[in-house]
Formats: structure tokens, C-alpha cells, sequence
């Protein structure tokens, strides 16, 4: 008794009360979102919103289990849990039930569980637990391991698949990079990320000239033009050669010309720059070459592995497909519903959008119209506002720890929230792709809800604890 | 612990708050600044249903039905929401291949996939029946009632005009109407659409994303109920006006009758002419086609949009405007010699006793006595010149209606002509020219023209012995309503009362008289009819044959015109219709059977060589 009323101080109640703000706003969306005349009970279990008040229930008496639970426990058995949920995940590709074509779900009586809600969870405790005791981590030696337990449950989840979790996972690099992960290797990121949806937009051709008169033009800054010209002159002529030579004489497919074009004038020029001891152009010319060849890696991976769903949804957002009954019908209807909002929004159950049903999944994933239309301009900002709140006030509850390993978790939480926070509401109102992710406590489902709140509150719980000693 | 990333924090924080701008900067964007989402919110879902009022129907003078309206449907589809169905089923009701059925299909879809569109236009209630019954099994398909007209006689096409769809060129620029509406397109339909259509209402409804109706927008606060449209009292005479047209079957021409008293048209006849039945519904645009390409052309309304040189039946204006100018009396008497001759100008006249004075010369229709009437009239000393003299003239004539349109309630009414000084000044030069250059004015030749209307108008001056209405052919607007006030101001010509006698006179005796009487065809026992034959020249082939009257003599309740084109002299063909026309209307049955027979059994084919 002593001990629990301790903890309760230690609480930090501000992320607690934040929680149950968000859960009663979801659920208050849902039920306008679900909202018939015939059922309007609100305990109706036919229901969506009478379904979720249960999850709600459930959700709490999870996160008071969360609390009471020793915090020993997840820094010991931080490595056991994630094993737990690799084995489920791996567990669900074979026995799970398939539900829009992901093999994602445990079928549990009348509930459905998806693992990979849950993983997320574990994956945090492990890394946390990983880099605890690592103080380099922009060595190899760790960036190695710690990318594998990251990559480890992605991969499990791309062969369900479920392309939305996946990009959901890759977060956890934000607590690499606050744990001392290089910040080139940063850049990077951001940068292939940038390329990609350039080359989406404009085609690989002109962002590959891009790269090309980027790299010349730095070059041109950093050694003079004269090294530039002469550099232009010697990969000009080698290119051009190789290309007819490749083309005429042994009648190369035009993609594989170019690449051999390049990497051979590239050679000859690499040959150059040290007979001349010249630095930056090697450098740069290594950028170029990096480039292209992830230019092309892109094109390959957009237009053979992605799903031609995928690509479209990723077409639309972008702006490149207009079809407002095909793929994009999602987004226009969701861009409507939030759009005729205005300021203050069309008033609670009185969004027509909403009541009749124009957004698919949107009690699930599209959520955040129900807020945009019956609530506006206002009520969005206010959504936004405290998903902000939470996101700051989670890096200040991350910051305050003593131990790496609550602080690695913190940023773990922290980065996943800011993820689904974004790239849900992107998605809705056009700035990101249709990318299948649930916004934290607003969405349908009680997997999602569970796994959140389990997930916040194992950082409240580890947070409360932070002056003990986990050893 | 001792942390070499601390400051990374603010990078996380940077983070989160540009990710938050990015999305209020959007949020921002469309729902305050671009306003077009809420247009498609609106669009999706509130379905305006148009409630379309019945159409005004319209009565004769009398109170007989004209023209009423019956049910017709249109069948709509939203095609989206059709699935798999009994095509073949389907196409057999409505009568249409499979072709014809993608071709509608296709069609629809491409204006929208979810907003309705019409699939067929008016089908007929037979149809409609059979569909009914099985339209729950073609899912997507609804049916939305409108009207049509329908018409108690095949009658009066020319006056009562048709409804058509309304032109996109119209929906710009008249608000009210939208693609689909009906609107009259000429006709009473057409001069009176805004009373006869009434008021569209619109319900809003709402619908889901199903299409399923989940009630009335905002509580129905901004639906209007349809207003149906205004009944109209037409001043025709349902009777005559089916009378004139038979007896104008076979021939080219027009018939007008005016009440003088009131300028109510009691017939308005244009031959040849076509059952407006034709121009409704989805035979309407086949059928028009047809009708448009017809070498007689029966779209074209003649009564109102044709016009003649009025020919002798022009003498009895020139006889009006010499009396009331002082330069000849009653008594005047002209010689003839076959013809007017003057230097090297001779206007021919058939052969009849001379001299005369102005009755007998209305009556034998002597050309020389008015040739010689138009010259004092035109040379008068108290004007400084022929020109003062010809503005005096065509005064008259602009005072009787001649040379401008009259105004009456129907659209594209012409204005005839009646030259003006200023364009023989410009023809023959300022002051070049003197009565004999003009000389053909006098016996209603020449550069004159006017419509059948106007010269069943100028038989009303003179029943009313110098004054009129303006024609009309509707006299009552709605149950209490009244005629435009346009109809119920008085015009007065400038011609007195006594001026009229001699000319009536006349034109009794070339009904009635004895030897050398020009109108005896028109002569009826038991009323007098006073008349006058004309003879409008036609240089494209035989000359048309003209006959304006009036009757009875004293207290006249009819005037009219009637015009038969290439029938040669007045007398002839068009003096015993306006007979007819008289006997039907002021004794409601006709005696001489054997003129009316005469008249049913011939036959004038048009002779135009254009």
C-alpha cells in the first residue's frame, strides 16, 4: 500500500491526463463517425463506438496493471518480451487470418489481435536494453546489432504484408540518432527519402540530370572550373564512348548502357583524380555515383515491389493520378470531409460527409475527418495542439532519466507517436501517401489502442520509477 | 552521466513542431482559404429534387379546352448504382437494341457516375406502366414524372406554338431555367411562358454515399413548393379557328379574324399548317426536322410573318386619307379609259362604266380613280412639297399599323413596310421625284408591304370607323385576370367618323351591288358584308389573291383578312373563305353547302419559283 501511493506521486500526470483526453476525443469521433439514428445507445456492442467504450475499459484496467507491475521487470525481461513477440509474429504468418490481404491478425473468439501493435512495445524495450550499455553508437559494431533488431519484426511484418507498419518501425532510427548515431548517416536518410519522392514526381531521368548538374556545379565551387571542365571533358568522352560502343556494337539494353556508361567513366576518372591528386572531385564524384545507382534502385523497388496499390496510392498523393473513383477516392472524400469544415467546423453528428458514410475506413485509419469536418480548423489545431503536447512532454520525460535505457525507450515512444501523429493526419488531408497506420487513441481498434497504451505507459511506469536503481 | 547528444533534443523538438506546421499550414489551406471542398461536400450529399409544376392550360373565348397537359416520364439513372440485370428484359420494355442501350449507358457515364441522368427521355404512361412493375429488378433506374402537352384539337399549331428543352445558351442566361427544362418556344407558349410555366420547387435532400435518402436537408427549411402555372383565356374562337383551317386545307394562305370592338383575335389561320401534336415529346425533334425541311414550309406563320403588297385593298386607305386631306369629296368624279394614263405612265383597269364617284369606284375598284386621288393627295397646295405631302400620307398609314409591328401577344411578328421620303429621296434623289414616280402606291403596289394581321387590323379601323385595339389573342391572364393594359388602350387614327361612309359604302356594294360589284363571291343573305378584294403582285409567280371584310355592316362584330397565295384575282377564292368564315361565326352554321364544298374540294398548289 506504502509502495503504490508512492508511485501514484511519482506519476507524471500531465501525459496521464493527456491520454485520457485523446481516448475521450477518439472515441466522441467514432461514434459521429459510426453514428446511425437506429443505434444510438452508446453501449450498443453492435456498434463500433459501443465496442470501443470496451477497449476503452479494457484499456485502462491495462494501464493500472502497467503501473502496479515492478519496473525491474521490463529492464530484465526486456529481451524475453521481444523474443515473445518475434515468435508471435512469426507465428501469425502462419496460423493468422487474412484481412485486406495481410495475413496480420490472431482470430481469438469474437476478437481479432494483431501482433504487430504489440511489437512495437517490445521492440523499444529491447533496443533501450541494447544501447544501455553501448556508449558508441555510431560504431559499426553497434549500428550493426541495432539495426537488426530493428529490421528483424519489419521484416516478419513486410511478409504479412503490411507496408503500414513497416514505415512505422523505421522511427526507432530517431532514437539511434539521439543516442549518437553519426548525423551524416542522418542526412542521408532524409536525403533518400527527399530523392525518392523527387524521382516519384519527376521521373528518374531528370533527377538523375539533377544529381548530375548538382554535382558539377559544387564541383565547380569547391576545385574552380577548370578542374570542373576537365573533369566534364574526361567523363564526357569515356561515357560517350562507352554508351555507342555498348549501343552499336553490343546492342545493350539502354538502362544498362547508361549504368555501364557511368561506372566506367566514373573508372577512368577515378584513375584521373589520382594521377592528379585530386580530393574533392573523387568525393564528389563518389556522390554522384551513390546517387544514381540509388536512383535506379528506387525506380526498381517502385515499380517491382511495391504493390501496384501501393503505387497508386503513392501516385495520388503525389499529385501524378487524378481518378476520384479509383484508388484516389479515399483521399478526395477524406480531403472534402476536412476541407468543408471551415474554421469551426459543420457541429458534433452534423458533418455530412461523416454521417453518410462518403470516407472509407473512417472510424479506423480516416479518423481524423470526422475532427477536421464536425470540429474545423479550431478543432483540428486543438488535436494537433495536444498531440505536440504529449510529443515534447515525452522528450522531457526523456531527458530527465538517469539511465540510457529508460531514455532509449522514451525516445522509442516518442518516435512512434510522432510518426503515426504525422503521417496519419498527412494522409488524410494530402501530404503524405494512403499509408494504413492509425492515429494513437483516436482510431478504431482495440490492438492499436492496447498496444499504445501499453507503450505509454511502460515509459510512465519506467519514467515513475527513475530514482530506483534497475541495475 | 555525461551526454555528448543532449543537444540532439532540440533537433526531436525542431521535429515535432515543423511536422505540426506542415499539417496546420494545410489545415489552414483547405478549409479556410480553398472553398471548393465545400462545394463538393454539398455536391455529394444533398440532392436538390426538382418538383416540376403542371404547365397553365389554355381556353378558347368560349371556355373550350385548348391545350392541357399529360403525365409523361422521364427514366433516370444513377450508374453506379447499377449492378447485373436482365438487359435483354430491360430493352424490350423500353423498346431499344442492345446498342442503343450501351450508347445510353456510355453516355450517362460520362456526364456523371454518380449524379443522375436521363437514360430516356418522356416516356409514354404505357411504357411506363410495363416498366414500373419490374423497376425494382433494374437497380440505378428511377422514373421522374413530367409533363407534356396535349391538345383537345389538332388546331392552331401557328398560334399556340410548342415547348421545347431550353438551349444551353439560354441556362446562361436565364437563372431560373436549368438543362432538362421545358420553355415555349414560340407562340402563346412562348409570349406567355412566365405565367403558363409557374414555379419550379426544389426539395434538398440528403442522401448517403449509397444514394439512400436519409431525409430532408435542414429541416426542409429551404425547399419551395412548385406553384403551377397560370390558365390562359384565349381570345380565339376554338370553332372558327378549326373552321378556317379547313377551310385553308390544300391552299397556301392566311386567315385573321378581329372582334373590331375589343381587337380580339377570333382566328388566326396559317396554311399550310401541321397537328402540334407533332412538336411534343420525344417525337418532337424527328418531326421538327421534317416539318423544317418541308418545301411548304408549315413552321412558318404567315398570318404574322409574311408580307404582301396589300394590292386594291389598299384603295380604301388612299380613299380615307384623300377625303380627310380635303383634296377630293364623296362626289369626285374620275373618268377611265381602261387605265390611268398620264404622259408616258398608264396604270391599266379593267373595263367598267365611268366616270365615277369614290363608292363606285371602292366598288368597280377602278385603278384610274385612285391613281387620280393619290396624285391630289400627294400634290396638295398646302403642303410646300410632294415630300411634306408624303410624310402626311405615311402618317396615316403609321396610325393604321401599317409600316411598323403592331404589338400583338405573340413573338416574331413583322413590321411590313411603308417607304419613308428619305428613301426615294435617296433613290430617285432629294426632290427628283413627284406623285406618278410614286404612282404604284396608289393601288397598294410597289415598295409597300404588310402582314395578313395588319390588314385584318385595317378592316377593324374601318368597322370601327377609325379607331382600334391592339390585336391580341389572349384576353384573360389566371381565373380573375385581365389582358395586358397594352390591349385595353383605344387608338385613334386622325380619320373622322363621316370620312368612313362613302368607303363603306363601297365596300358594301362590291359585296352587294349591282354590275361591275368586284366581291359578289362574298355576298351572304342575311348580313351584309362589306368588303374589298385585292390582288398582291407576285413576281416569283401567280399573283395572290386578297379579300379584307367586315360584318355586319352596322355594329360590327367581325373583321377580317383573308390571303390565298397564287390564286389569282380576290374575288375568286379569297372573298368566299372570308364569307364562310363570316356565316360560320356570326350564324354558327353554314347555309351554302355548295360553296363550302367548293371551297373544301380545291385544291392551289404553290407556284413559287424561288
Amino acid at each position: 500500500m506504502q509502495k503504490n501511493s508512492n508511485i501514484l506521486s511519482r506519476i507524471d500526470w500531465v501525459t496521464v491526463m493527456l491520454w485520457a483526453v485523446m481516448m475521450i476525443m477518439g472515441w466522441l469521433n467514432i461514434y459521429a463517425a459510426v453514428y446511425n439514428e437506429n443505434h444510438t445507445s452508446i453501449f450498443d456492442l453492435s456498434q463500433r463506438y459501443g465496442k470501443q467504450l470496451l477497449w476503452i475499459v479494457a484499456a485502462i484496467v491495462l494501464a493500472v496493471f502497467v503501473i502496479v507491475t515492478d519496473n525491474k521487470l521490463y529492464f530484465f525481461f526486456a529481451w524475453f518480451i521481444y523474443g515473445f513477440f518475434i515468435l508471435l509474429l512469426l507465428l501469425v504468418l502462419v496460423v493468422g487470418k487474412e484481412i485486406n490481404g495481410a495475413r496480420a491478425w490472431f482470430e481469438i473468439g469474437p476478437f481479432s489481435i494483431q501482433p504487430s501493435e504489440f511489437a512495437k512495445f517490445a521492440t523499444g524495450l529491447a533496443l533501450a536494453s541494447f544501447l544501455n550499455s553501448r556508449r558508441q553508437v555510431n560504431e559499426f559494431k553497434v549500428m550493426a546489432p541495432a539495426t537488426a533488431i530493428i529490421i528483424a519484426p519489419v521484416i516478419l511484418i513486410a511478409l504479412q504484408p503490411d507496408m503500414g507498419s513497416v514505415v512505422t518501425y523505421f522511427a526507432f532510427f530517431i532514437v539511434l540518432f539521439r543516442e549518437g548515431m553519426s548525423i551524416y548517416v542522418f542526412i542521408s536518410v532524409i536525403l533518400a527519402v527527399v530523392l525518392f519522392l523527387l524521382t516519384l514526381i519527376f521521373g528518374t531521368v531528370p533527377v538523375a540530370l539533377g544529381i548530375i548538374a548538382v554535382s558539377f556545379i559544387v564541383l565547380a565551387i569547391v576545385s574552380g572550373y577548370l578542374t570542373t571542365l576537365k573533369a566534364l571533358g574526361v567523363m564526357a568522352v569515356t561515357g560517350g564512348v562507352s554508351f555507342l560502343a555498348g549501343h552499336y556494337l553490343l546492342g545493350l539494353e539502354t538502362g544498362f548502357i547508361i549504368v555501364l556508361a557511368i561506372v566506367l567513366a566514373g573508372a577512368v576518372f577515378g584513375w584521373y583524380t589520382y594521377r592528379h591528386k585530386l580530393k574533392n572531385p573523387a568525393v564528389i564524384y563518389a556522390f554522384l555515383l551513390c546517387g544514381l545507382l540509388y536512383l535506379f534502385t528506387v525506380d526498381y523497388a517502385f515499380h517491382e515491389i511495391l504493390k501496384p496499390h501501393q503505387q497508386d496510392r503513392i501516385n495520388i498523393m503525389m499529385g501524378l493520378d487524378e481518378d476520384p473513383y479509383g484508388e484516389g477516392y479515399n483521399l478526395n472524400q477524406s480531403l472534402i470531409s476536412v476541407g468543408s469544415g471551415g474554421f469551426t467546423g459543420k457541429g458534433y453528428l452534423n458533418g455530412t460527409q461523416t454521417k453518410f458514410k462518403f470516407v472509407p475506413e473512417q472510424s479506423t485509419d480516416f479518423i481524423f475527418c470526422t475532427v477536421g469536418e464536425e470540429w474545423g480548423f479550431l478543432g483540428s489545431t486543438v488535436v494537433i495542439g495536444l498531440f505536440v503536447w504529449l510529443l515534447i512532454r515525452l522528450v522531457v520525460l526523456a531527458e530527465r532519466q538517469r539511465t540510457i535505457f529508460i531514455r532509449a525507450y522514451g525516445y522509442g515512444v516518442f518516435a512512434l507517436f510522432l510518426v503515426h501523429f504525422f503521417v496519419n493526419i498527412g494522409m488524410t488531408i494530402g501530404v503524405m501517401p494512403v499509408i494504413g497506420i492509425p492515429l494513437p487513441f483516436f482510431s478504431y481498434g482495440g490492438s492499436s489502442l492496447w498496444g499504445f497504451t501499453i507503450l505509454l505507459f511502460v515509459f510512465i511506469r519506467l519514467d515513475a520509477g527513475r530514482t530506483e536503481y534497475l541495475g | 552521466m555525461k551526454d555528448r547528444y543532449a543537444n540532439r533534443k532540440y533537433i526531436l523538438i525542431a521535429l515535432v513542431l515543423v511536422a505540426a506546421a506542415i499539417l496546420i499550414s494545410r489545415l489552414f489551406y483547405i478549409q479556410i482559404v480553398d472553398k471548393t471542398y465545400r462545394v463538393s461536400a454539398a455536391n455529394n450529399a444533398l440532392r436538390p429534387i426538382t418538383q416540376y409544376p403542371a404547365r397553365g392550360l389554355i381556353y378558347d373565348r368560349n371556355g373550350k379546352l385548348i391545350v392541357y397537359n399529360q403525365a409523361a416520364y422521364d427514366l433516370l439513372v444513377i450508374p453506379f448504382q447499377t449492378s447485373s440485370f436482365d438487359t435483354a428484359r430491360f430493352n424490350e420494355i423500353l423498346g431499344i437494341n442492345m446498342r442503343d442501350f450501351r450508347g445510353r449507358m456510355k453516355a450517362a457515364i460520362k456526364y456523371s457516375r454518380r449524379a443522375p441522368s436521363v437514360f430516356m427521355k418522356m416516356i409514354s404512361s404505357e411504357t411506363y406502366g410495363a416498366l414500373q412493375e419490374e423497376l425494382y429488378k433494374f437497380p440505378g433506374f428511377y422514373v421522374q414524372a413530367r409533363t407534356l402537352r396535349k391538345y383537345t384539337r389538332p388546331v392552331g399549331a401557328h398560334l399556340l406554338g410548342y415547348v421545347g428543352e431550353v438551349d444551353d445558351k439560354l441556362i446562361s442566361r436565364d437563372k431560373y431555367y436549368r438543362s432538362g427544362d421545358y420553355i415555349g418556344t414560340s407562340g402563346i407558349e412562348k409570349s406567355y411562358e412566365e405565367q403558363l410555366r409557374g414555379r419550379k420547387g426544389v426539395n434538398i435532400l440528403l442522401v448517403d454515399v449509397h444514394n439512400n435518402v436519409k431525409g430532408s436537408y435542414a429541416g426542409g427549411r429551404y425547399d419551395t413548393t412548385s406553384i403551377p402555372g397560370v390558365n390562359l383565356w384565349s381570345t380565339i374562337d376554338l370553332d372558327l379557328q378549326q373552321y378556317g383551317e379547313k377551310l385553308m386545307r390544300n391552299k397556301t394562305g392566311s386567315i385573321v379574324a378581329i372582334e373590331p370592338s375589343t381587337g380580339e383575335i377570333l382566328a388566326l389561320v396559317s396554311s399550310p399548317s401541321y397537328n402540334p401534336s407533332l412538336l411534343v415529346g420525344r417525337v418532337r425533334s424527328d418531326n421538327f426536322a421534317r416539318l423544317q425541311a418541308d418545301t411548304v414550309k408549315p413552321l412558318f406563320d404567315r398570318a404574322l410573318m409574311a408580307s404582301y403588297p396589300p394590292g386594291s385593298t389598299f384603295k380604301i386607305m388612299n380613299g380615307l386619307i384623300g377625303l380627310q386631306e380635303g383634296v377630293i369629296r364623296s362626289s369626285t368624279l374620275f373618268g377611265c379609259n381602261n387605265g390611268y394614263h398620264a404622259g408616258s405612265i398608264t396604270v391599266g383597269c379593267h373595263s367598267h362604266s365611268s366616270p365615277n364617284d369614290l363608292p363606285h369606284a371602292v366598288m368597280m375598284s377602278c385603278n384610274a380613280w385612285f391613281c387620280n386621288a393619290f396624285r391630289y393627295i400627294l400634290e396638295n397646295k398646302n403642303y410646300s412639297a410632294i415630300g411634306e405631302a408624303f410624310d402626311h400620307w405615311r402618317d396615316y398609314l403609321v396610325a393604321f399599323g401599317f409600316g411598323n409591328k403592331l404589338g400583338i401577344d405573340l413573338p416574331n411578328e413583322l413590321a411590313g413596310n411603308i417607304p419613308t421620303r428619305s428613301y426615294y429621296d435617296r433613290y430617285y434623289g432629294k426632290d427628283r421625284w413627284k406623285a406618278l414616280t410614286v404612282i404604284s402606291l396608289a393601288i397598294g403596289q410597289g415598295e409597300i408591304g404588310a402582314t395578313p394581321l395588319q390588314m385584318a387590323n385595317m378592316a377593324a379601323v374601318i368597322a370601327n370607323r377609325g379607331s382600334f385595339f391592339i390585336p391580341h389573342v389572349v384576353k384573360k391572364i389566371g381565373d380573375k385576370g385581365a389582358p395586358s393594359s397594352l390591349y385595353t388602350q383605344k387608338y385613334i387614327t386622325g380619320i373622322s367618323l363621316q370620312n368612313f361612309e362613302p368607303l363603306i359604302e363601297g365596300m358594301e356594294w362590291a359585296v352587294n351591288g349591282g354590275p361591275g360589284a368586284t366581291a359578289r363571291g362574298a355576298r351572304l343573305d342575311s348580313i351584309i358584308i362589306c368588303g374589298k378584294t385585292g390582288t398582291a403582285q407576285n413576281p416569283h409567280g401567280k399573283d395572290h389573291a386578297i379579300f379584307v371584310a367586315f360584318a355586319p355592316k352596322d355594329n360590327p362584330q367581325i373583321a377580317i383578312a383573308v390571303y390565298v397565295e397564287n390564286a389569282g384575282f380576290g374575288s375568286t377564292f379569297a372573298a368566299p373563305i372570308a364569307s364562310l368564315m363570316i356565316e360560320e361565326y356570326l350564324t354558327g352554321r353554314i347555309k351554302r353547302k355548295y360553296l363550302e364544298d367548293y371551297v373544301f374540294n380545291l385544291v392551289i398548289k404553290p407556284d413559287a419559283k424561288e
